[in-house]
């Protein structure tokens, strides 16, 4: 496995990580005491807002902390320079991202159509934005290995 | 994978020139050595700037490097 795969497979493991943590915190503190909490637009505003701060404080330490073990490892510094080839991989893995997320995005709006609560709605956008990220991730490792 | 009907001689032509490493031509073209890995094994097809600066690092015509051909190897 070269530098590059590592480094895919490494943000895709700290998505479904943060993603995992942070989903389990906020039902713990605050879904599990007060369910009603769920029908408050304020809660999933801040919500969705505090998931991007720890999102990306949490990917930059993730990341840090693997290169220190890899070049424990390895002793090989990571390459963290993109050339066009990892340009087009990102621009393919980015249209599958899109397209994914705007599903997600369709069906929250047939959830609210066919009278499901508003809370159906915003769980269907995180999970549409998890499945597309991670998808991302997993569409790079494979053209990375197969070939693009 | 995606079909590749591009064929190169980049590592017979690496080898006549002094054993040049896939580190060093990717340093000379300014890719990682990744990419070279990837053209060399035909999984991925340059662009034609990339093509060129690749020629321009053996000195010979890009006809020689890079060929084209009906069907995938």
């Amino acid at each position: 496995m070269d530098n590059k795969e590592k480094q895919v497979l490494v943000s895709l493991i700290s998505t479904v990580l943060i993603f995992g943590f942070y989903s389990l915190y906020v039902y713990n503190h605050y879904i599990a005491g007060n369910p009603a909490i769920l029908n408050d637009f304020k809660f999933w505003g801040k919500a969705f807002l505090f998931l991007i701060p720890v999102t990306i404080v949490a990917e930059i330490i993730i990341h840090i902390v693997f290169a220190i073990i890899n070049k424990i490892v390895t002793n090989e510094d990571m390459d963290t320079r993109s050339d066009e080839r990892d340009k087009l991989i990102e621009l393919k893995t980015i249209r599958i991202s899109h397209w994914i997320f705007i599903m997600g995005f369709l069906l929250s709006m047939i959830s609210q159509v066919i009278g499901m609560p508003p809370y159906a709605m915003f769980l269907t956008m995180i999970a549409s934005g998890f499945i597309s990220s991670t998808t991302s991730e997993i569409a790079k490792i494979h053209y990375y290995r197969k070939g693009v | 994978m995606s079909k590749c009907y591009i064929n190169n001689n980049i590592r017979k032509l690496r080898f006549q020139a002094d054993e040049l490493t896939q580190q060093e031509l990717a340093d000379k073209t300014g890719v990682t050595r990744q990419t070279i890995v990837a053209i060399e094994n035909g999984k991925y097809s340059p662009t034609l700037e990339l093509a060129f600066r690749i020629a321009r690092v053996f000195n010979t015509p890009l006809d020689e490097v890079f060929s084209f051909s009906e069907n995938p190897k």
